[in-house]
């Protein structure tokens, strides 16, 4: 059985049957809508170039061909491991052999902000749909952006492609500090900037002025008043557990799994719900991303077969700001040392190296796909950090470095 | 096997060609994926079918052929 019939639930479903499990399969997601891919909401979705059709996972042939009980706009409310059973809303229970929960996150909401009409999170496409249809309700829409994370970033980036007036609010000094460390979310600070939204660094938000139950403004933590139409909250999510409150399973930031993704005897996680310990890193990861979610729910499938292996992937991500294309492989601590591969940092296109205790632990590009997966190459190895940037130039010359990596 | 790759979706990841280097390319100036075989050998059908799955655009079709 599979709990989340996102792109997580969906690929370990799909990827049971590819590897050959005929025996029954039951697929529960809480959405009405068949499943659908997200990336796009906060970018064609949101500004109106794509209709919803287009990010369908799979088409309802497809899915028929699953051979599997779907059950679509359900939720999932409670699991029994000893019984091995899932309680749905309503109160039926179904059994399992094995288990895989791949319920996602939610978002973060604002105290005192949801009840007005004008506040919006993202995260579905119903969400998706009501923020695109409130941006175009009337010309000359004020916007403010409440986080400037990926999600806030894209959605003030899809605002200004309306030619709409955005603002981006954020309690931390830099857009994007948390993923990316101050260089490199300075340059997306400046992009926003450049693109004309109007930057708000280092304060909070205070409260929220309505009128007849519609937002009509904010106030900041530092006394600025603004006016707005529309709010987008994008401060972030968490995993969607609280359904399994008391089933014993380990929930910390996510459910807690070993290794292989499993969680308890029969259970495993995968996607952005699901911590594990990732040998190639030698730590415990939650990864909300795209590419992520499915590798994960392949790893996930195998080993519910008994393959009983590690996952340990380099991570991948992408984003896309105004005509920015940020990619990037591997983890970004924030004491990280960094080193420009190639390009330049004010260029328009670089890769840039993430060092972290002598080992290059993650590449990140902007604007330069392809150098960008050549370069990967260097996480896959955890290169010696003295290899990019020699402490002893006979070490490892620069042309030699380049030349390998062809 | 026939494959078709919708350039309109690539998000210019290279999944497709980490997975199946001789089926896929990336354009240079931009990243978006190219196809180099639309109806690649037998011995690559497993990889193919990889990078159909891990694209995360959903920009790999493939069909029996
Ligand atoms: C707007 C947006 C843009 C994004 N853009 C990018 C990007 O550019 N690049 C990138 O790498 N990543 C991006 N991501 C992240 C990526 O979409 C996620 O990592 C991915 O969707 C995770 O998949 P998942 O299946 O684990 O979880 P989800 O997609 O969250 O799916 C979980 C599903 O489980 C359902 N569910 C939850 N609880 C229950 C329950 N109790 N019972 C039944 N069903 C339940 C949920 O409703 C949901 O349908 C973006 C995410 C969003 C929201
Ligand atoms: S995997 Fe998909 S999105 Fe990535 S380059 Fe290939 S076709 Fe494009």
């Amino acid at each position: 059985m599979v709990v989340g019939a996102s792109v997580a639930g969906l690929t370990a479903a799909v990827t049971l049957r590819t590897l050959g499990y005929d025996g029954r399969l039951t697929l529960i997601g809480d959405e009405p809508h068949t499943p659908y891919n997200r990336p796009p909401l906060s970018k064609q979705i949101l500004a109106g170039t794509w209709e919803p059709d287009r990010i369908k996972l799979r088409t309802d042939e497809e899915l028929s061909d699953l051979d599997a009980r779907l059950l679509f706009g359900k939720s999932a409310t409670g699991l029994d491991t000893a019984a091995r059973r899932v309680v749905l809303e309503g109160g039926d229970s179904v059994s399992y052999d094995a288990l895989v929960i791949a319920t996602g996150v939610t978002p973060n909401s604002l105290p005192g902000a949801h009840h007005l009409a004008g506040v919006h999170l993202l995260r579905t496409l119903d969400d998706a749909l009501a923020l695109r249809a409130d941006l175009r309700h009337k010309p000359d829409v004020k916007v403010a952006v409440v986080g400037a994370g990926f999600l806030g970033s894209e959605a003030a980036a899809a605002a200004r492609r309306m030619r709409l007036d955005v603002t981006m609010i954020d309690p931390r000094p830099v857009p994007m500090r948390r993923q990316f460390g101050d260089r490199i979310a300075g340059l997306v600070g400046r992009l926003h900037t450049k693109n004309g939204v109007s930057m708000r660094c280092g304060t909070g938000v205070r409260r929220f002025f309505e009128s007849g139950g519609r937002v009509t403004g904010l106030e900041l933590t530092d006394g600025t008043l603004l006016d707005a139409d529309v709010v987008v909250v994008a401060i972030g999510a968490a995993p969607a557990v609280g359904w399994l409150a008391g089933s014993g399973l380990e929930l910390r930031n996510g459910i807690e799994c070993d290794p292989t993704c499993r969680a308890a005897p029969g259970v495993y996680a995968a996607g952005d719900v699901a911590s594990w310990h990732n040998d190639h890193f030698g730590c415990r990861m939650r990864l909300e991303h795209r590419l992520n979610a499915t590798e994960q729910a392949q790893a996930v499938a195998r080993n519910v077969l008994g393959a009983g292996q590690p996952f340990a992937p380099v991570p991948y991500f992408w984003t896309d700001q105004y005509d920015a294309h940020i990619q990037a492989y591997g983890i970004f601590p924030a004491e990280a040392e960094l080193a420009v591969l190639h390009g330049e940092l004010e260029g328009g296109h670089f890769v840039v190296a993430y060092g972290h205790r002598g080992r290059v632990v993650g590449v990140l590009g902007w604007n330069s796909p392809c150098e960008l997966r050549k370069l990967r190459q260097l996480v896959v190895d955890r290169a010696p950090w003295t290899s990019i940037v020699p402490t002893q130039p006979a070490v490892w010359p620069g042309r030699h470095l380049s030349a390998s990596l062809r | 096997m026939q494959v078709t790759l919708h350039q309109d979706k690539c998000v210019a990841s290279g999944q497709c060609v980490l997975a199946a280097q001789d089926v896929f390319d990336q354009r240079d100036q931009d990243g978006v994926a190219v196809l180099l075989d639309e109806r690649p050998p037998a011995e690559l059908h497993d990889d193919v079918r990889q990078a159909a799955a891990v694209c995360p655009a959903l920009a790999i079709a493939l069909a029996d052929a």
